[in-house]
């Protein structure tokens, strides 16, 4: 089956799989003293080390989590409590218009709730945000800023942030920077220490590992509330016992993929240009959305006038082939993409885009089948039109 | 038409309740290739609560979901929220606005769940839709369900030969009793849920707080049809219907003691008029914009059933047809005829049209 859809989940990797199989059969805690808790803990250290190693940070920066989500509201909510208890000045967060829900409500929750007040960066049409922006709100007022929060790789339209540039101008005015690098481990060479973030979101499932597990990466000079309390793990920043299967199988399933990344990424940029050449040639209207060049290989972003992503998705789905539109759901109803909204697009080509993300196990076969299919697809879903809309 | 027995691809609107899920299993048992299609009517759906007074929560769409899932099909939810706001909402009350008395559910049938819902099905190749309606449709003809309590037929009755011609509705044989005891027996876990009654987008069942809020108070006078003395004042005109007695609060009783209803309402001046209860009798209805089920209207004057209201009476009544309207003559008076809502004709249990009301009036006290 045509699955086209990886930057939504990727199949797990098997060594990833038979990595966390076995440590599910081990027992510990990893904080006890015994024997069984040494181990547990031995196995949770050399899986901080093995991830550390393959994103270029200290083992002391990684933070394990339960996945991205949670590594986003921890960097967000606690480095912003952190920096404003330091000084009550800083209630400003400085965060890209394209952000993932994960930090975009994060913020408004923080708007809402504590009192912090937020300046968008705008994006231009490809999505990219200038760091001479960045630097244009910085200047305002720096010493009213708490964070800078800005996507490494976006999750829709698949555009790259240049993320060390944006760092640099945040520490010109003293001010940290968070990245959601979900999309990005993996896929485009990530280096923490390289890269200037002072702390980093990644999770296991968009790279070959399983599910509900993930790690913000943590520089040691950042101080960070924690969001959970408890017996102090993690630095004292996440309490809780710690998922030593889920560190094995995170450690395992990244380091694989970092390592294949340079032989699979090529691969996979070709089946993608593959899949958009044959697209403009069937749909001649089609228009591909992202930056040209400076974006994820495997992530082809389309909108196809007069058609709702809806009902594309539902043809292709009846087809056996499975992609996204691209969009966060709220009870499953396709919201009118934020992220393309913010690159200057109509709510009508918002609504009308579909998401096409490639991965380990995709295919030319997998391509072909969407090409195949893609005529006759969008010739019936412009024919039932924009229904949603009211004309 | 559809042929009976022919596998078709069918799309099955599945609000969340039991009476969709069934509908939607018995299309499959009939070996049609379905499609289940949860309509999303609000732009901001309700978090979970308890109950199911709407047609548009979260929970509602998780258990057509569900359902969905038992049955093994696939399932979707499509946002109509914007086009129900239009079609629906904004009707309802612009209506009440001009001193009408609309029916929500028959307009959602008219314009969403067999237009807008059905012309985008057709376009992407699906034959019919499937509905969870207490109605029966026989040879292109709709029927009442053999449940009378349930029976839908008055709020499908809006619907065009067309229209009918891609409807499927599953239920029409079978009580609501027998309904629920199926879902029971296929594990769908809708089968205890409570029905909806109320204006789906109006869940606290307060109409006219609800038009209040988007109309904005007015304050008016009550007036006596009798002695044309002031009674009582109102908060907005919108906020009545023909033929209500409750929720008057008049300062002042009536000579006789007699309960007093709302006779007519005037929008422009914004003045409610009550009277005695006899006053609404109406014995000769005019009602405009004559919907033929069969597509073909009537050319002579005919005797047949009418129904006036949702889980109204039906009364017999001579109709002579014009161009834009029916004029129909009842056997028997009717109290409490409210312009707005639908005068449905039966033959039986077959429903040969619609028509809105526009009037109602003693024929003898013609002005």
């Amino acid at each position: 089956m045509p699955y086209l859809d990886h930057a939504a989940t990727t199949p797990m990797l098997p060594e990833a799989i038979a990595a966390l199989s076995a440590a599910l059969g081990e027992l510990g805690n990893a904080s006890s003293l015994h024997g069984s808790g040494r181990r547990a803990r031995r196995r949770v250290e050399e899986s901080r080390e093995q991830l550390a190693s393959a994103l270029g940070a200290r083992p002391s920066e990684i933070v394990f989590t339960a996945g991205g989500t949670e590594a986003d509201n921890l960097a967000v909510k606690g480095i912003y409590w952190a920096r404003r208890d330091a000084d009550p000045r800083r209630r400003r967060i400085v965060a890209s218009s394209i952000e993932h829900h994960a930090v975009m409500d994060a913020v408004d929750w923080l708007v809402t709730h504590e009192g912090a007040e937020v300046s968008w960066l705008p994006v231009d049409e490809h999505g990219t945000i200038a760091p001479g922006a960045l630097r244009a709100v910085l200047a305002e007022d720096p010493d009213s800023v708490a964070l800078v929060t800005v996507m490494w790789a976006n999750n829709e339209v698949g555009t790259v942030a240049p993320v060390a540039e944006l760092a640099a101008v945040a520490h010109e005015f003293g001010v940290p920077l968070h990245t959601d690098a979900v999309q990005a481990v993996g896929a485009l060479p990530v280096d923490f220490a390289a890269c200037g973030a002072d702390a980093l979101t990644m999770t296991g499932h968009k790279l070959g590992g399983a599910y509900g597990a993930g790690a913000l990466l943590l520089r040691r000079d950042v101080d960070c509330v924690p969001l959970l309390h408890g017996g102090g793990q993690e630095r004292d920043v996440r309490s809780g016992t710690l998922d030593v299967p889920g560190a094995v199988g995170l450690a395992a399933a990244t380091s694989l993929a970092v390592e294949r990344r340079s032989r699979l990424a090529p691969r996979i940029a070709v089946l993608r240009d593959s899949l958009v050449r044959g697209m403009r040639e069937t749909v001649p209207d089609v228009i591909l959305n992202g930056h040209p060049t400076q974006r994820l290989p495997g992530i082809a972003h389309l909108s196809f006038p007069g058609c709702e992503g809806d009902s594309l998705l539902m043809l292709l789905d009846a087809r056996g082939i499975e992609c996204s539109t691209g969009s966060a759901c709220s009870a499953g109803v396709a919201q009118p993409s934020h992220v393309l909204i913010a690159m200057g697009a109509s709510t009508a080509q918002a609504r009308g885009s579909l998401r096409f993300s490639l991965g380990h196990t995709s295919t030319a076969e997998d391509v072909s089948a969407v090409l195949d299919a893609i005529g006759p697809v969008v010739e019936r879903a412009r024919r039932a039109g924009l229904t949603s809309v009211v004309s | 038409m559809i042929a009976s027995g022919a596998p078709l691809k069918v799309l099955a609107a599945m609000s969340g309740g039991v009476d969709s899920a069934v509908a939607a299993a018995r299309a499959v048992d009939a070996g049609h290739d379905v499609t289940g299609v949860h309509l999303a009517l609000s732009a901001a759906p309700q978090t979970l609560r308890h109950g199911a007074r709407g047609c548009c929560t979260l929970e509602d769409a998780n258990d057509a979901r569900r359902a969905a899932d038992v049955l093994g099909i696939p399932f979707y939810i499509w946002d109509l929220a914007e086009r129900f706001r239009a079609d629906v909402i904004d009707d309802f009350v612009s209506e009440y606005a001009a001193g009408r008395t609309p029916n929500p559910c028959l307009r959602c049938n008219e314009k969403i769940k067999f237009s807008a819902v059905l012309d985008r099905a057709l376009a992407l190749g699906f034959d019919a839709v499937v509905t969870g309606h207490h109605a029966r449709l026989d040879a292109g003809r709709l029927r009442r369900s053999v449940d009378m309590d349930k029976d839908q037929s008055y709020v499908l009755a809006v619907l065009t030969a067309r229209q009918l011609a891609h409807a499927q509705f599953p239920l029409g044989d079978s009580t609501k009793t027998q309904v629920r005891a199926e879902a029971a027996a296929r594990g769908l876990a809708v089968a205890g849920k409570p029905d909806s009654h109320d204006v789906c987008f109006i869940p606290d069942g307060d109409t006219r707080g609800f038009l209040e809020r988007q109309l904005g108070e007015r304050e008016g006078p009550i007036v006596d049809a009798d002695s044309g003395a002031v009674v009582g004042s109102h908060r907005g005109s919108f906020g009545f219907t023909v033929g209500q007695r409750r929720g008057l609060h008049l300062e002042r009783p009536s000579p006789g003691g007699q309960p007093r209803y709302v006779l007519s309402i005037a929008p422009k001046t914004n003045t409610v008029v009550v009277g005695r209860g006899d006053l609404l009798d109406a014995d000769e209805v005019i009602a405009d914009r004559p919907l033929w089920t069969s597509g073909i209207a009537p050319t002579d004057a005919f005797d047949c059933a009418v129904q006036l209201r949702a889980h109204g009476m039906v009364s017999p009544a001579t109709v002579r047809v014009s161009a834009h309207d029916v004029v129909a003559r009842l056997h028997h008076p009717q109290r409490g005829v409210a312009p707005g809502q639908a005068l449905v004709m039966y033959d039986g249990d077959v429903v040969l049209g619609s028509a809105t009301i526009a009037a109602a009036r003693r024929a003898d006290v013609r002005a």
